[in-house]
């Protein structure tokens, strides 16, 4: 469909860039907020600061890696079964 | 009243699903909205409490009951029929049409059953039914695939009737309430249900069959059967502590498959896994917050996961594929299938102004309020785990990323509608829970929209999100390849042939030996007789008849001789 040369807007690197400066941005604002927001703790460990923050990035990054260690014993041909 | 039992919407849907195998094909679509439409009128007219009391060789069936369980599942799942019917509009297989309007007739009237005997033919139905969405395909894969689905389906089922036969022997009474896992009966259904809502173990009849469905037929397997499987739990178990162990293994597993699985349909059905295991807290909780979280859980999930299928149905549909590594720069060519499935991730995921965010909330919030810091420690987890696989890679891969090429058409008509609707309803619930807060089982008291809980999530999903860019940007993202990941299925499919093949190959050799042994002596024994019997031998001389009368005259001679001379 595209012929011209130029890139679409997404593909350009520099736009996929500011994309990501945009979740960093969010992210920052995130955590400039623990400071301004009245905190109910289910357990106490839930309230420390950035805890949200943190577990999802750990949990995220732990859920990649193993994954990606589990597809070294997991891995078969597409067509294992042979169906 | 005598009849009352015909006024179940469950019979109009089986009933248009026998139409549907006459009528003009032009005709398959209109029904196939239609008939759910009118079923869901009829259900908002029927009055709560047990009807459709049917006897049955002095056996008391409830074929009708609505209350506060039922309603919002019954009220759900006719909407999703509706959904799907509209997503399947233009098909004109008679088999599909057929058979999705039958397979959700029985799921309706397993909901509204009262009694074990007519969930149990409910039960048998949804698998005779929804196998044919499989082998609608009519490919030899199909068919294998739909094989093994029937077959763990009956199994269910069988386990179902065995359970009910033992619990009303022990009881004298069919009455679907409360089980409970205090009597062999009650561990027997728990273990029918568990198949069909695919506890661990129990799980892979689903991401086997589910990816190998029609472009349609996904979409509607994926609403019935397991929140089905649900409901019966919610109805038969609430409160058994098992389930609250067996939800949080559920919520957890299956997103490692999904980060690595390429067909997205199948990750798909990894991510459905997944969200059930939440639904199973909630009922393992079984605290009234706990039991609305399940339901307004199963009622947002229900839209949000038949969304997600749609959008991947569209993409099968038009491309051919739904494998990650054949995919990617689709946003192009099918804008609008791209906006529809990220808002069904960004419902998935619990975004704020998404179902996901009004409904998952609950049952993590009555976990917390049981003081179960683990289980809700898991279900965090596990909502990350959403963010990636639902949120993140189904979109990204086929709609972003690299640009695989494919210059095709946007979604027929009706498939964008059906998305746009399901869409529509998806940020409805997110934005006003407000009316299925007013529908659920118990009387709810619980606010979604507080500070702390919207910049929380926020936090938990962006963070998640930060780091999928990290991880995307150093290359250390698993690649989208073409593989098959193992998983237990590999137990049936190959381990326990492989055995069964062993253990045959050796009751062969242990049988030709034993036959040597025996063949041996056998033969051993011939030779010897043939030695006797055979020619020359002493038993077989040909001693001719002369001999013998002259042998016969010796002996006469020597009688007379001895008679006169003695």
């Amino acid at each position: 469909m595209k012929t011209s040369d130029k890139k679409a807007w997404l593909e350009q690197p520099a736009n996929v860039d500011k994309l990501v400066y945009l979740v960093y941005l969010i992210c920052g604002v995130l955590l400039v907020a623990e400071f301004f927001y009245e905190k109910h703790p289910y357990f106490g460990f839930d309230g420390s600061f950035g805890f949200y923050a943190g577990f999802g990035f750990l949990a995220y990054c732990t859920i990649v890696f193993s994954a990606k260690a589990l597809r070294r014993v997991l891995k078969r041909s597409e067509d294992y079964y042979g169906e | 009243m005598a009849n009352d039992w015909l006024m179940n919407p469950a019979l109009l849907m089986m009933l248009a699903g026998l139409l549907a195998i006459r009528l003009p094909t032009k005709l398959l679509g209109p029904l196939a909205v239609v008939t759910p439409a009118l079923g869901l009128l009829m259900l908002c007219q029927l009055p709560n409490g047990e009807q459709g009391i049917v006897s049955l060789y002095g056996l008391t069936l409830t074929t009708l009951r609505v209350d506060g369980l039922s309603f919002v599942w019954a009220v759900i799942f006719h909407i999703a029929a509706i959904l799907a019917g509209l997503y399947a509009w233009h098909v004109k297989d008679r088999m599909q049409q057929s058979a999705a309007l039958v397979y959700a007739g029985a799921a309706i009237g397993a909901v509204l059953a009262g009694d074990l005997l007519t969930l149990f033919l409910c039960w048998e139905l949804t698998a005779i039914s929804s196998v044919l969405l499989i082998w609608a395909n009519r490919t030899a894969r199909a068919y294998t695939v739909g094989l093994r689905y029937l077959v763990i389906q009956v199994i269910s089922g069988l386990l179902l009737m065995a359970g009910a036969i033992v619990h009303y022997q022990a009881t004298g009474s069919l009455a679907f309430d409360h089980l409970g896992l205090d009597s062999p009966g009650g561990w027997i259904i728990f273990l029918a249900f568990g198949i069909k809502c695919a506890f661990p173990l129990l799980h892979n009849w689903l991401q086997d069959a589910y990816p190998e469905a029609t472009a349609t037929g996904t979409v509607v397997l994926s609403a019935f059967t397991t929140k089905l499987a649900v409901y019966a739990l919610a109805r038969g178990f609430a409160g058994e502590d098992i389930l609250i162990t067996i939800g949080a293994v559920m919520t957890a597993f299956p997103i490692f498959f999904a980060v690595i699985e390429n067909d997205l349909r199948r990750v798909l059905s990894y991510s459905l896994n997944n969200q059930l295991g939440f639904m199973v807290v909630g009922v393992g909780l079984g605290t009234e917050l706990a039991l609305n979280g399940a339901a307004a859980h199963a009622f947002a999930h229900i839209l949000y996961k038949a969304l997600l299928f749609m959008s991947m149905g569209a993409v099968l549909l038009r491309v051919g594929t739904v494998k990650a590594s054949e995919l990617g720069g689709l946003y192009k060519s099918m804008p609008w299938t791209t906006l529809f499935c990220i808002i069904g991730g960004m419902s998935i995921s619990a975004f704020p102004l998404f179902s996901g965010f009004v409904t998952k909330s609950m049952i993590l919030t009555a976990a917390a309020a049981e003081h179960q810091w683990l289980v809700w420690t898991v279900l965090l987890f596990a909502s990350a785990g959403v963010l990636d696989h639902s949120g993140i890679k189904v979109p990204f891969f086929s709609f972003f990323y690299h640009d695989a090429g494919h210059r095709v058409k946007e979604a027929p008509w009706n498939m964008l509608l059906a998305m746009g609707v399901t869409a529509f309803l998806c940020i409805a619930i997110g934005v006003w829970p407000e009316p299925l807060y007013a529908i659920l089982p118990f009387p709810v008291d619980y606010k979604p929209y507080t500070s702390y809980h919207i910049i929380t999530q926020l936090q938990l999903l962006m963070f998640a999100a930060l780091a999928f860019c990290v991880l995307i940007r150093k290359g250390w993202y698993p690649e989208e390849i073409r593989s098959t990941n193992l998983d237990f299925d590999w137990v049936y499919r190959r381990l326990l042939p492989a055995v069964v093949k062993k253990l045959l190959a050796w009751m062969w050799r242990l049988d030709s030996a034993v036959r040597a042994v025996v063949m041996k002596a056998v033969h051993a024994v011939i030779e010897k007789v043939a030695q006797s019997h055979g020619p020359g031998g002493v038993m077989s001389r040909n001693l001719s008849t002369g001999t013998m009368v002259s042998w016969l005259s010796v002996f006469l001679a020597l009688y007379l001789f001895f008679s006169f001379y003695w």
